[in-house]
């Protein structure tokens, strides 16, 4: 509690009252009113992508902390640009790791010092050494732990181990996979090769986002046989050439139905049964299955691809919004947050402290893959799971151990986005 | 001296013509030029600089796709002007020879005018449940016992696309027909059908060729809609199509603007082409 009592921006009375007990309220009581009356003036605007800029969050941290936190969501590509070229007009930006790869040369976020951090040592490895445990393998392109840290405060080049300046806080993974209609599969799909397999032609689809859309490309492409890659998450030209020329060639003999770039597309497609095995997001499956119709986000013996999402700090911030913007952090890593985002089907960057914000039956079925006891519902109130359901892809360590790649930005990114529009126009 | 500077008609002409000069220039010549000084730029991954370079052209002219993707737009441009013209041509005679009373004529055009009320998007994406594999079109003619299985070509394709767009467009090429028709000469047909002249007759020699200059308006906004559309094939094709218009927002989307700018200047170049070409046809001004 000394950290929180020393004089910066921070805590408001409310909080500090339910979490520092009475008697140390009593004691510090006269300045906690003071900052907090600075702290009511403080604005953050933060910006990212629509998964994790949810106004519960901005709610609860006008609760907890006090100041007012702004949210802007945009798509990936248009969260690059701005944090790129407009560091002025973003505090804290929320964005994913292959997108910090991209910005961060830009110098427009500034490296966080890991002992401000009060759960740092509790962040899961994959952040820091890149192992989930001890004898993990370090999946293909941008893992979060190889741009996640910087030599120093005014550091351009990324470490290869922790330093204690990290550039971004991690705050919201998942490992992806196919989606599958079972109910129009009617049987085990188990390879990510399935996707071009001509048993589902006009029945599949894949996402228009260049930079993910290439990686189930890689994924299936490396399934078949057909391409030994170097490193999926930085191909060579002829990779990319070769590839796309897989892909292309399927789109011209009809395998896919349709290509979608937003979430209510993938949820349509699947639903109205246009597509039956198609990249997905986890949400889109909860979307689907929320319908009554049957839906599996499933499981592939090649292994998932990853993301992982981060808060970074705008270079431009200092003073008390700084503090401000640590005590932010400090919040987000304290199990509030973690548990809604878990409660989604995400993971938080700090499960144990998640868990306190989760039933027992919520814990078991999302992190531990266990039997649902009762009934499962998301933070909004929709049922997702019935008492006696398992999560897809079983539990945590199922799920993050089994990473084939990282969503990435390559070397030849500009090449892959042209190659990407001939492909679509195809 | 002011007000004899006034009074002179050239300096008068001059005034008068500043306001609309000022504003096709801000709104119409400015964006276009700088439309094609940034096709000239180049681009990193998140920014464009200042450049003189025709990379942008070249790697533009130098893929088959392209080729393959304006070929597309001029057959998808053809296509729906041709349907177009069948069903708005049909309308507009019926409502101008066939409804005898104005009122009705009013009344009718107005029900034409009915689907306009909601927004273009809307009327394209409620084809979508309409036309899917569980659709309602597939549903029903599973239901008569036409077809066994359902068919698959009827959303996603190039048929959804131009259906869209005829559901779409059809109104503009109705209005500027049915506007010609309603001044032509009424005595002109009965002095056709006093010497003889069957009705196809009459049509043929006397109605199309009065008709013309509401054809050519019509074509031309059917035709540069077309053209310039991408949100329509998008959506209607699921991205299994593509046109100009999608090549140039799929570069938008990935912050090539060069790119997207020397796409456009082509397509723009393209445009006047077709409509320099369908001016050689009918003189509008001379006509109206």
């Amino acid at each position: 509690m000394a950290i929180l009592a020393k004089p910066k921006v921070g805590y408001s009375r409310r909080s500090l009252l339910k979490t520092g007990g009475a008697a140390l309220a009593a004691t510090a009581l006269p300045a906690p009113m003071i900052w907090a009356q600075d702290t009511k003036d403080i604005v953050l605007r933060q910006f990212g992508t629509g998964v994790s800029n949810l106004n519960d969050v901005a709610n609860k941290v006008k609760e907890d902390l006090g100041f007012t936190l702004e949210m802007t969501a945009l798509d990936s590509d248009s969260v690059t640009q701005r944090a790129a070229t407009q560091p002025d007009s973003f505090d804290i930006a929320d964005i994913e790791y292959w997108i910090c790869k991209k910005v961060w040369p830009t110098g427009n976020l500034q490296a966080m010092d890991t002992s401000k951090i009060a759960n740092y040592d509790k962040i899961v490895g994959i952040f820091r050494s890149g192992k989930l445990t001890p004898e993990s393998e370090i999946a293909q392109g941008t893992a979060p732990h190889t741009v996640g840290f910087v030599e120093g405060p005014g550091g351009t080049s990324f470490a290869s181990e922790e330093t204690g300046w990290m550039t971004l806080i991690p705050t919201i993974y998942n490992a992806d996979t196919l989606g599958i209609r079972p109910d129009l599969i009617g049987r085990p799909i188990e390879s990510w090769t399935e996707l071009l397999n001509p048993e589902f032609r006009g029945k599949a689809s894949i996402l228009d986002i260049s930079s993910i859309g290439i990686m189930d490309m890689a994924m299936v492409c490396e399934a078949m046989g057909e391409i030994q890659y170097g490193d999926k998450g930085n191909m060579t030209r002829e990779e990319i050439d070769k590839t796309m020329a897989i892909f292309t060639e399927a789109k011209r003999a009809g395998q896919f139905r349709a290509f979608w770039k937003t979430f209510d597309e993938s949820v349509n497609l699947m639903a109205s049964g246009e597509v039956v095995i198609q990249s997905m997001w986890s949400p889109a499956i909860t979307a689907v299955k929320s319908r009554g119709i049957p839906c599996v986000y499933q499981p592939l013996k090649e292994g998932y691809r990853s993301w992982g999402g981060g808060i970074g700090l705008s270079s431009s911030l200092s003073g008390m919004e700084l503090d401000a913007a640590y005590e932010y952090i400090n919040w987000y890593l304290s199990g509030w947050v973690g548990g809604y985002l878990m409660r989604q089907g995400y993971y938080s960057a700090v499960p144990e402290t998640s868990k306190n914000f989760m039933t027992e039956n919520e814990w078991g079925y999302w992190f531990e893959g266990k039997e649902a006891t009762d009934v499962i519902t998301s933070p909004t109130g929709d049922t997702l799971a019935q008492a006696g359901e398992t999560r897809d892809g079983g539990s945590f360590y199922d799920r993050m151990g089994a990473v084939a790649c990282w969503n990435a930005v390559m070397d030849e990114n500009q090449y892959m986005v042209r190659k990407w529009n001939e492909f679509i126009a195809a | 001296m002011a007000s004899r500077l006034l009074k002179n008609r050239h300096v008068l002409g001059w005034l008068e013509a500043a306001p609309l000069t000022l504003v096709l220039l801000a709104f119409l010549i400015a964006p276009i030029v700088m439309i094609v000084i940034v096709s000239f730029w180049g681009a990193t991954e998140f920014s464009i600089y200042p450049a003189f370079q025709f990379d942008n052209y070249e790697f533009l002219f130098g893929s088959p796709v392209t080729y393959r993707v304006f070929w597309a737009t001029l057959k998808y441009a053809f296509i729906t002007w041709a349907l177009t013209l069948a069903i708005g041509f049909t309308v507009a005679y019926f409502l101008a020879f066939h409804v005898r009373s104005l009122t009705m004529q009013i009344a009718l055009f107005l029900v034409c005018t009915i689907p306009f009320w909601t927004s273009n998007i809307i009327r394209m994406i409620s084809w979508i449940p309409f036309l899917g594999r569980n659709g309602i079109a597939n549903q029903t003619l599973i239901s008569w016992g036409v077809i066994d299985e359902p068919l698959e070509w009827l959303l996603y394709s190039d048929f959804s696309v131009i259906l869209a767009f005829v559901h779409l467009y059809t109104l503009f090429m109705v209005v500027p027909i049915f506007n010609t028709m309603m001044r032509i000469d009424k005595s002109l047909l009965e002095a056709a059908r006093d010497n003889g002249a069957s009705g196809f007759q009459t049509l043929i020699h006397v109605i199309l060729p009065l008709t013309k200059p509401g054809i050519m308006i019509g074509t031309i906004f059917v035709v540069t809609l077309v053209m310039g559309d991408f949100i329509t094939v998008r959506f209607m094709s699921g991205s299994q199509r593509a046109n100009v218009g999608r090549l140039i927002s799929n570069d938008i989307g990935l912050l090539q603007y060069p790119s997207a700018a020397a796409t456009a200047v082509v397509l723009l170049g393209t445009v006047l082409i077709v409509i320099a070409i369908l001016l050689r046809f009918v003189n509008i001004r001379k006509e109206l």
